[in-house]
C-alpha cells in the first residue's frame, strides 16, 4: 500500500537501479550546462557592470541574497527527489518567523539563551513538516493538495498569532550571532554552505538518501526492497520542514523582524531552482549541487538586472527568457555526456 | 523665490501638521494651474551630481505604480541627477540585497519605499553608517536613525477626512449603515486609516457596521466588497480605502445592482477623480494619499546631498519629517488635484 505519493513508473535507464555510482558519474555532465550559464552570466555582469559586478562586498552581496533561499532550495530538492512536492515552504518560514518572535518567546530568550528563538523556528518548521509528511504518507492526500492546505492554514496561523503585525526583534544577543562574518563571510553565507554540503552528503552517501533516491523513483519497488516507504516520506517533508525553520532564523536575523508576510512565494523560487538545478520534477533523480547552482543563478540574475538599472517589466520577460535557455542548454549538454 | 513660487510649495507639501493652519492663509483659490503641485523652485538650477537609488514594492495596484513613474519623471526633471531603479518586490530579503547593491555602489542617497518599514531598517541603517543620505518614503522604518528624512502621507488624517466627510453626508442620520472596505490589513498604514475613521465617525455618533479587508489589487477589491454586499442588506455610506481595489469594489456593486449608498475613494485615482467630476457614479469624494511621495523624495534627497534647504522654510537643513495632508476631492474641488492624481 505504498503507492501514495507518486504514480509506479516503470523504471527507464536514468533511475537508480543502475546504481548511484551512474549517477554520480552523470552529475558532472549534468552540472556543466548550470556551470556555463553561470559563467555566462558572471561574464555579462563582468562587462555591463565590471568592477561593481566583480567586487567581493558585491559578491557578498549576492550570496547574502541566495542564503535564505538556497536553504529552502536544499530542503525541496530531498522533497522533490523523493517524488514529491512541497507548495507551503513560504508559509512555513512566515510561520516560524513569527512564532519565533512573539514576546513571549523573545522573553524566554531574553531570560535564558537566544537559543531559544532558533529552537523555536525549527521545531515549528519541523512540525509544519510532520504533518505534511503524515497527511501525505498515512493520509493518503496527494502532496500537492495536502501542501496546498498547509499554505493556507500555515500563513492564517502565522497572521492570528502576529496580529497582521511585524514583530520586532530585540534580542541583542541573537542579531549580533547572525550579523556577525567568520573570516569576512557572513554567518548567514556560512549556514548556506553548511546546510548543501550536509545536504550533498545525506544525499549521496548515506541509506537515507540511497532510499530517497528509490522511493521517488519507483515507491512499489522500494517497498518490495524492504523500506518503510511511509516512514521515509514523512521524514523527508520532516527534514523540509526543519530547512524552512532554518531559513526563517535567518530571514528574522536579516529583517530583525518576524512576520505573516515573510517567504512569499519562496515555493515557486524553490523549485524554479530545484528544476533548473537539474533534479527531475516527477523524482527518481536529484542533485543538490545543481539546486545549489540554479539558486546561485536566481540570484546572479536578479543582481546583474540591479546593477545595470533595468526596466522592471524587461527584468521579468528576460528572467523568464533565460530560464528557458538554462534548461535547454543543461538538457543538450547532458545529452551529449551520454549519461 | 517670487512668491507665486512660495504658495505653490506651501500647496505642495505640508510640514508636520502646519499645511491645516497655512491653507487659510494662502492668498489664491484652490483654482488655477499654480496650486497643482511640482513647483519650480530656485533650488532647481543644477549643483553637483547626485547618485540616487530608488527601491519600492512590487507595482501591483495603480497607486504603487505611480509611485516609481513619479519618481522617474521627477528625476529626469534635473539634470544632476541619475536615478538607479531596481525592480520592485514584495520579498523583503532581495529588497534588501537591493540597498545593499546601492551600498557597494556608494550612491550618494537612497530613497526607499520598503515592503515592511521595521524589516528594512536594519539595512537602511547600514547604509546611513556608510554615510548615504536615506530618505523614506511611506512606510516607517523602526528606528529614527535609519533615514536623513521620512515622506509620509497622513494615513490617520486619511481616516478622519473620509469619516468627517460620511459624518457632513449623512447628517442626523443616527441610524445609517456606514461600511468600510479596508486595504491590506496587515499595513501599519491600514490599520491608522481605520482607526482615523473610527475616531471621525464616533464624534458624529456613528460607527463602522460592516468592514473587510481587500489587498489594493482589483481582483481583491472585488471580492471584498461581493463579501460586503452579502453581509450588509443596506448600507448608507461606504468607505473604500483605495480606489485601485476601488475599481473591482465598482464592478461588484454594479453587478449587485445596488445604488441606495454613497461612496467615498481612498489615494485618489485619476478614473475616480473624472467620475466624481461627471457625477455619473456611486464615488461623491475621494481622500487624496499622495502618490508623488516618491517624487518628493527624491526632491528631498537632491537637496539634502547639495546641502541646499528647503526653499521656503527658514531652517537651514532639509526637515526630518513631511508628512502630507489628505484632503478630500469633491465635485467643487476636483479640477485641482486631478493633474497630480494616478491612472489606474
Amino acid at each position: 500500500m505504498s503507492e501514495n505519493t507518486t504514480a509506479v513508473r516503470p523504471p527507464t535507464a536514468e533511475q537508480p537501479q543502475r546504481g548511484v555510482s551512474a549517477l554520480l558519474g552523470s552529475a558532472a555532465g549534468r552540472n556543466t550546462g548550470l556551470v556555463v550559464a553561470l559563467v555566462l552570466l558572471c561574464v555579462v555582469g563582468v562587462i555591463t557592470a565590471g568592477d561593481r559586478f566583480a567586487d567581493v562586498d558585491n559578491v557578498l552581496t549576492i550570496l547574502r541574497l541566495a542564503a535564505v533561499i538556497g536553504v529552502v532550495s536544499v530542503g525541496m530538492t530531498f522533497v522533490i527527489t523523493g517524488g514529491g512536492i512541497d507548495l507551503s515552504v513560504g508559509a512555513i518560514v512566515a510561520l516560524s518567523s513569527v512564532w519565533a518572535t512573539t514576546l513571549a518567546t523573545q522573553a524566554m530568550a531574553n531570560d535564558a539563551h537566544w537559543l531559544v528563538i532558533v529552537f523555536a523556528a525549527l521545531a515549528v518548521g519541523a512540525g509544519c513538516g510532520v504533518i505534511n509528511g503524515v497527511l501525505i504518507a498515512y493520509g493518503r492526500i496527494v502532496a500537492f493538495i495536502a501542501t496546498l492546505a498547509m499554505l493556507a492554514a500555515a500563513r492564517g496561523l502565522a497572521e492570528i498569532i502576529s496580529n497582521r503585525k511585524t514583530q520586532i526583534v530585540n534580542v541583542p544577543g541573537f542579531t549580533a550571532f547572525f550579523d556577525a562574518s567568520v573570516l569576512g563571510v557572513p554567518v548567514l553565507v556560512v549556514i548556506f554552505a553548511l546546510v548543501a554540503v550536509v545536504g550533498w552528503v545525506v544525499l549521496n552517501r548515506t541509506t537515507f538518501g540511497r532510499r530517497t533516491f528509490a522511493v521517488g523513483g519507483n515507491p512499489e519497488a522500494a517497498r518490495l526492497a524492504g523500506i518503510d516507504v511511509r516512514r521515509h516520506t514523512v521524514l523527508l517533508y520532516t527534514l523540509l520542514g526543519v530547512c524552512c525553520g532554518i531559513a526563517a532564523v535567518m530571514l528574522v536575523a536579516r529583517t530583525t523582524t518576524g512576520s505573516s508576510t515573510h517567504g512569499g512565494l519562496y515555493e515557486l523560487d524553490a523549485i524554479a531552482a530545484v528544476v533548473i538545478g537539474g533534479t527531475l520534477l516527477s523524482g527518481g533523480r536529484g542533485t543538490i549541487a545543481g539546486t545549489v547552482f540554479g539558486v546561485l543563478i536566481f540570484t546572479t540574475l536578479s543582481n546583474v538586472f540591479t546593477l545595470n538599472n533595468l526596466s522592471i517589466s524587461a527584468q521579468a520577460v528576460a528572467k523568464g527568457a533565460i530560464i528557458v535557455v538554462a534548461v535547454l542548454l543543461q538538457q543538450r549538454l547532458a545529452r551529449r555526456s551520454g549519461a | 523665490m517670487s512668491r507665486k513660487a512660495t504658495t505653490r510649495l506651501v500647496a505642495a507639501l505640508s510640514v508636520g501638521l502646519v499645511l491645516t493652519a497655512c491653507t487659510g492663509n494662502t492668498p489664491e483659490p484652490a483654482a488655477g494651474t499654480g496650486n497643482q503641485g511640482g513647483a519650480r523652485v530656485a533650488n532647481d538650477e543644477p549643483g553637483e551630481k547626485v547618485v540616487i537609488g530608488f527601491s519600492a514594492p512590487a507595482a501591483d495596484h495603480g497607486w504603487m505604480a505611480a509611485i516609481t513613474n513619479a519618481a522617474k519623471a521627477e528625476a529626469e526633471k534635473y539634470s544632476d541627477v541619475e536615478l538607479k531603479v531596481v525592480e520592485g518586490t514584495n520579498d523583503v530579503n532581495l529588497q534588501i540585497s537591493q540597498v545593499e547593491t546601492f551600498i557597494n555602489d556608494k550612491v550618494d542617497a537612497i530613497v526607499l519605499l520598503p515592503f515592511d518599514g521595521a524589516a528594512l531598517t536594519p539595512v537602511a541603517l547600514k547604509a546611513m553608517k556608510a554615510g548615504i543620505t536615506v530618505i523614506n518614503v511611506d512606510r516607517e522604518f523602526g528606528s529614527p536613525f535609519a533615514a536623513r528624512s521620512t515622506v509620509l502621507g497622513d494615513n490617520y488624517g486619511m481616516g478622519v477626512s473620509a469619516g468627517t466627510y460620511v459624518c457632513d453626508q449623512l447628517k442626523g442620520k443616527s441610524d445609517a449603515v456606514v461600511a468600510e472596505i479596508a486595504g491590506i490589513d496587515s499595513l501599519p498604514l491600514t490599520q491608522d486609516r481605520s482607526k482615523g475613521f473610527a475616531d471621525a465617525l464616533g464624534d458624529c455618533g456613528l460607527k463602522v457596521n460592516n468592514r473587510v479587508a481587500a489587498e489594493f489589487t482589483v481582483e481583491s477589491g472585488e471580492r471584498a466588497a461581493a463579501n460586503l454586499l452579502q453581509a450588509a442588506p443596506r448600507i448608507d455610506a461606504l468607505w473604500n480605502h483605495d480606489d485601485d481595489q476601488g475599481v473591482g469594489v465598482t464592478a461588484a456593486i454594479k453587478n449587485s445592482g445596488r445604488s441606495e449608498f454613497f461612496m467615498v475613494g481612498g489615494a485618489g485615482s485619476a478614473n475616480v477623480m473624472r467620475e466624481i467630476k461627471a457625477g455619473n457614479g456611486l464615488h461623491k469624494a475621494t481622500v487624496v494619499y499622495p502618490s508623488t511621495q516618491g517624487a518628493d523624495g527624491i526632491r528631498l534627497a537632491r537637496l539634502a546631498v547639495q546641502g541646499k534647504s528647503l526653499g521656503d522654510l527658514v531652517e537651514v537643513e532639509v526637515p526630518r519629517q513631511v508628512e502630507l495632508f489628505a484632503p478630500v476631492v469633491t465635485k467643487d474641488n476636483v479640477d485641482r488635484y486631478l493633474p497630480t492624481a494616478f491612472e489606474s
